[in-house]
């Protein structure tokens, strides 16, 4: 089930868990660490406190002074009954004898009553100071014990004349250390909440541009690569998350530079079979035709024709030219032989287009950047020229305006013309060099068809781009020095 | 313990001499006034009142000395380093010679007072001192006929061993801690001085009330306020005056009320006969 949770949710709740694992471990080792402290701390101060203590009672044990004494192993509890002080919870002082001299206990540990008799803890207590000569101080704890025993010995001149027994609860111990716990679990508790935040927001912005790429990823494949749509926010900086995502950003662009291309190369070779089908077809008219036509014009130069005949020989001549005119617009010349293009020969299609743009009211902005002579067939590109400015008016409609561009750009011949005409339709795009395909009512839809033919024959390319604002048509011929290198 | 206690008095009265340092001490100095836990001497507020109702009177600076034992004060005023002093009875017999009496606090009316053998409040069965054969004593002090000569007679009377009677016993250096060590159990049984014994009971009844009376002994002379060589006679009188003023007087029925007496009399020395049949009954046995 966690398996199927978003990255969204599981790198937040990672990171909580990992605080969580973090806070416990750090609070257990200083807990850890707070309980040596406190047994260190146990010891030195009881073991600080026998000391004082078994000085004191020298002098009152050598002048037998039980009252004395009382008051003195009394001291430590005088002091202070703040909670978690260390205090001893019993102070037996034993005599030569090992009975009781005096305690803080008198009910439970009377005077003189004998250690070993007094209860089996003590006795047990007894049977460990017997190992010992007694004149160290000692601490004693263990299983056997429920109280953490400091023994110290009372010592006049280097005589042992008694033995000091503190006896300390473990409950004071325990309860130090579960008011330490406490405060540690509660600090815990704090580092937690104060994490939680800002684990969900770290977490967050980890695992968003993951999704993103996710959801943009499970697009690629099932819709075509320019549909697929995502707005990948770029990822800054250099680590896997950021390269991921520029690589995925780099690869949805060549799909879509693929799929592009795929589609003019599909319409380049519809074209060229086009191109081939209607040439073939033209030389398959041609041929029937320039005999019908001499046939036509023998009829009418050798035989006195009546009337109805003449008319009819016309009509068929009539015919037989639009045919020709039709088929012949379909076969390309490229051949033609042509003087270099030069300035003029731009500047005089501009000359013939301006009164049908005028007609219009249509303005020309107008860029002829040519200088010198260019070495390529100045009547083809006066023809491509033609065809797109005058495509360009049509499209534009009254009171738009149309830019062209010509110029040089090193290796190539660039025309641009520009038209402030309705955006076109990806599908009219699709056709727009096929022949016979029109946008209006007049013409025959051949004016792309064969500017088509010439850029493709001139081993141009031709490209539109049509958006809202304006539809452009950009025209790349190499030049023919190039060709020969 | 006998002989120690008559050792340190001729040592004491040896470094005295005749005429004592007394004699060339200024009329104008501190009148210097020993105390002893012979009454609740731990309320150094109430002192320090008493200092200065006595100062206002007698028209001297009044310094109060107060050691942790009889015996103590009792070396300080052989020694002349005190001209006053509130003793018990029982030392002032022994060292009579050295001290004159001047006062005699009136306790109920009369100056005497009793020593009480006081057990656990929880412990019935103790009815009288034999029942604490073997047990854990406490006296007060070896210089306290309350807390010391009485049961020590007591013991004595039973024809016991006063050495051994007790299988301990100990000192604790004043009636209160007596009470005190009896009612934490630290002794099984303790002798007290009575009117410490009913102040207590008055002042502090939770510690009182954890003990129990089990015997009252006749009664004694109170301890007695007593001059050293070096008070001179206007002095003790001008002192007597003022004491025995006290209770006409509200200041002084005030402080009287403190120490929970009714006031100071003048009384002989005869006042002190059964303390001194004490200590010749124990000296001859």
């Amino acid at each position: 089930m966690l398996d199927n949770l978003s990255l969204r949710h599981k790198i937040p709740l990672r990171i909580a868990l990992l605080a969580l694992l973090v806070a416990v471990a750090v609070s257990g080792s200083i807990l850890l660490r707070a309980h040596e402290v406190f047994e260190e701390d146990l010891k030195l101060s009881s073991a600080n406190m026998g000391r004082i203590l078994s000085r004191s009672l020298t002098s009152a044990m050598l002048h037998d002074d039980v009252w004395k004494a009382y008051e003195v192993i009394n001291t430590p509890f005088g002091l202070s009954s703040t909670q978690g002080a260390l205090q001893a919870k019993v102070v037996i002082v034993l005599d030569r004898n090992r009975q009781v001299y005096v305690s803080t206990e008198p009910d439970q540990y009377p005077i003189l009553t004998d250690l070993v008799a007094a209860n089996d803890e003590l006795a047990a207590l007894s049977r460990e100071l017997d190992d010992e000569l007694l004149l160290e101080q000692q601490l004693i704890a263990g299983s056997a014990f429920s109280n953490l025993y400091v023994v110290t010995p009372i010592v006049s001149d280097g005589v042992l004349i008694g033995t000091l027994i503190m006896g300390y609860s473990e409950e004071i111990f325990t309860q130090r250390f579960t008011t330490f716990a406490g405060r540690a679990a509660l600090t815990t508790l704090l580092i937690i909440v104060l994490l939680v935040p800002v684990a969900a927001y770290w977490g967050r912005r980890f695992a968003e541009p993951l999704v993103d790429l996710a959801s943009c990823m499970s697009q690629v494949g099932s819709e075509a690569p320019e549909s697929v749509e995502c707005d990948l926010l770029e990822v800054r900086g250099n680590d896997e998350l950021a390269q991921l995502n520029r690589q995925f950003r780099l690869m949805l662009a060549e799909l879509r530079d693929k799929a592009d291309l795929e589609r003019q190369m599909i319409a380049a070779e519809r074209l060229a079979a086009i191109g081939r089908f209607t040439a073939g077809i033209a030389h398959e008219i041609n041929n029937p035709l320039g005999g019908m036509l001499n046939a036509t014009n023998t009829l009418r130069r050798h035989g006195n024709l009546d009337p109805l005949t003449a008319k009819t020989v016309n009509l068929l001549e009539r015919g037989l030219l639009q045919i020709r005119d039709t088929v012949s617009a379909l076969l390309v010349e490229a051949k033609t032989e042509s003087h270099p293009l030069t300035q003029q020969d731009v500047d005089d299609t501009r000359t013939l287009v301006t009164p049908v743009a005028a007609g219009q009211s249509i303005q020309i902005e107008w860029r002829n950047e040519l200088t010198g002579e260019i070495e390529v067939a100045s009547t083809l590109v006066r023809q491509v020229l033609l065809n797109l400015l005058l495509n360009a008016i049509q499209a534009t409609g009254e009171k738009g305006h149309v830019a062209c561009t010509v110029r040089s750009a090193g290796d190539a011949l660039c025309i641009e013309v520009g038209n402030s005409g309705e955006q076109m339709s990806d599908e009219t795009i699709a056709h727009l060099f096929e022949p016979f395909v029109t946008g209006h009512d007049s013409g025959r839809g051949l004016g792309l068809w064969v500017t088509y033919q010439i850029v493709t024959e001139l081993n141009g390319t031709i490209e539109v781009s049509s958006g809202s604002a304006d539809t452009l048509f950009s025209v790349h011929l190499p030049l023919p020095l190039q060709e020969a290198a | 313990m006998k002989r120690r206690t008559l050792l340190a008095a001729l040592l004491a009265a040896g470094a005295t001499g005749p005429l004592g340092l007394g004699a060339i001490r200024a009329e104008t100095g501190p009148l210097r006034i020993g105390i002893t836990p012979v009454f609740l001497d731990n309320q150094t507020g109430f002192i320090d009142r008493w200092r200065d109702y006595l100062e206002s009177r007698l028209d001297r600076t009044i310094v109060f000395k107060q050691r942790s034992t009889y015996r103590q004060i009792m070396d300080l005023l052989l020694g002349e380093e005190l001209d006053f002093a509130w003793i018990c009875g029982y030392p002032y017999l022994r060292f009579q010679y050295a001290l004159k009496l001047v006062a005699v606090p009136l306790y109920h009316g009369e100056p005497l007072y009793q020593s009480y053998l006081i057990v656990r409040a929880d412990d019935h069965q103790t009815g009288s001192i034999a029942d604490l054969k073997g047990r854990i004593f406490a006296y007060s002090d070896p210089d306290s006929n309350s807390g010391f000569l009485v049961p020590q007679y007591q013991i004595s009377a039973l024809g016991e061993d006063r050495e051994t009677f007790f299988r301990k016993s100990f000192f604790t250096w004043a009636h209160e801690k007596v009470v005190a060590a009896v009612a934490t159990g630290l002794a099984d049984g303790g002798a007290v001085d009575g009117y410490v014994w009913d102040t207590l009971a008055v002042r502090n009844p939770e510690l009182a009330g954890r003990t129990r009376i089990v015997s009252k002994s006749r009664k004694f002379g109170f301890p007695p306020i007593v001059a050293s060589r070096t008070a001179r006679d206007e002095e003790t009188r001008a002192l007597q005056q003022v004491l025995f003023g006290m209770a006409g007087d509200p200041e002084g029925q005030l402080l009287l009320g403190e120490l929970n007496l009714d006031g100071f009399s003048q009384q002989d020395i005869a006042l002190f006969n059964g303390i001194g049949d004490l200590i010749d009954a124990l000296s001859m046995s």
